[in-house]
């Protein structure tokens, strides 16, 4: 059960969202631009590192609905966002996006935690600044939805098949507020 | 030096919400409505939440810089100072302890925070949305100090750099507006 009266029934962000429409729709905003706006990361890429940083946060929630995005949107090459999941290191992917996973995933620890040289590998693959920023941006961002989802135990499905249908939405619709109807 | 080219005269975050603008707005939207909206925590408390989760993070600017500001909104100095020592020991009220408390456990996991942490705020009265709001500005200062640490901006060494800083925060709060960082630089 949430800590705080929420909508019952209505899974992770969204009861937070409902709870509190007028930052909610702020959170939404940041949500839509960062992972659809413009960038030199594709949005499956974008998704599969939000997966990845709510994965080390522990955050179920989180880490099922952007995997299920990321799944959506990579299309035939879905199989990867588990490969990364598990072990990005020798997941089918380029150098560069290695690169970056690794830098998302020292931010998630601790922002201090990202040195000269992870950021030298990362343009030594071919990252060109707004690369490293957006990759910095994704993990922060997604270490603050995490500690707000959980921090508040908001309610977490266990049905895959939930997921899945919000992986769908969130590919072809991406972020649309929730309505309190 | 910053890990990216960050305007130099914006040290700190500053520079970084420059640097993007559209994901910079949605989040000073947030922070404006979270730390001045409307609330019954005064705008000192909010900033000393923001300094707690700063000072755990070991973020030295956000530190500063809300430590300076929660200092000018109470009109003293020993609470932050108390509140970084102990929080059970420190001089706020007993709602207030609870509060950095979870807010405390929100910095390092969203999962360490307990039912009991929760019954312990509402019995020193705490409202619903009072700890929504405190789960949330822990875990927005959560995303500031990764921002600013994780591109290695800029941190002033000055004191009186935080105290000017600490004025704008205090006076127009955290949405955008035309030289806004003007008297950062004197």
């Amino acid at each position: 059960m949430a800590h705080i009266q929420v909508p019952e029934g209505v899974p992770g962000i969204r009861s937070l969202v409902m709870f509190r429409p007028e930052t909610g729709q702020y959170l939404y905003e940041l949500a839509q631009v960062l992972l659809r706006g413009e960038s030199p990361l594709s949005e499956a890429e974008r998704e599969l590192i939000a997966a990845y940083v709510s994965s080390h946060n522990d955050c179920v929630f989180c880490m099922s609905s952007h995997a299920a995005a990321a799944r959506y949107l990579f299309k035939d090459k879905k199989q990867l966002v588990d490969f990364v999941l598990t072990d990005y290191q020798s997941a089918p992917i380029s150098n560069k996006l290695k690169a970056l996973l690794n830098i998302a995933g020292k931010v998630q620890v601790n922002g201090k935690n990202v040195l000269p040289e992870d950021v030298e590998e990362a343009r030594r693959q071919g990252a060109i600044d707004r690369d490293i920023h957006d990759t910095v941006l994704l993990a922060a961002t997604f270490s603050m939805f995490n500690r707000y989802v959980d921090g508040l135990a908001s309610f977490t499905p266990t049905d895959p098949q939930a997921y899945e249908e919000m992986g769908v939405r969130l590919g072809e619709k991406g972020y649309a507020l929730p309505h309190n109807s | 030096m910053p890990h990216i080219p960050l305007d130099e005269k914006l040290p700190g975050i500053t520079g970084i919400l420059n640097y993007r603008l559209d994901t910079a707005l949605p989040i000073r939207e947030l922070t404006h409505i979270l730390l001045r909206g409307n609330s019954t925590l005064t705008q000192g408390e909010r900033e000393l939440i923001a300094t707690i989760v700063s000072h755990g993070n070991e973020c030295k600017f956000c530190t500063a810089a809300h430590t300076a500001a929660a200092d000018l909104l109470l009109g003293e100095k020993e609470t932050t100072d108390s509140i970084k020592k102990d929080i059970a020991l420190s001089s706020v009220s007993d709602k207030m302890k609870a509060l950095l408390i979870i807010a405390k456990a929100v910095q390092v996991s969203g999962k360490n925070v307990t039912s009991e942490m929760i019954d312990q705020a509402k019995k020193a009265g705490a409202t619903d949305l009072e700890i929504h709001d405190t789960v949330f500005i822990a875990a927005l200062f959560s995303w500031y100090n990764r921002m600013v640490d994780g591109l290695a901006s800029v941190t002033p060494t000055d004191p009186a750099f935080y105290s000017r800083l600490a004025t704008i925060l205090a006076e127009k709060g955290y949405l955008s507006s035309e030289n806004r960082y003007a008297g950062l630089t004197k």
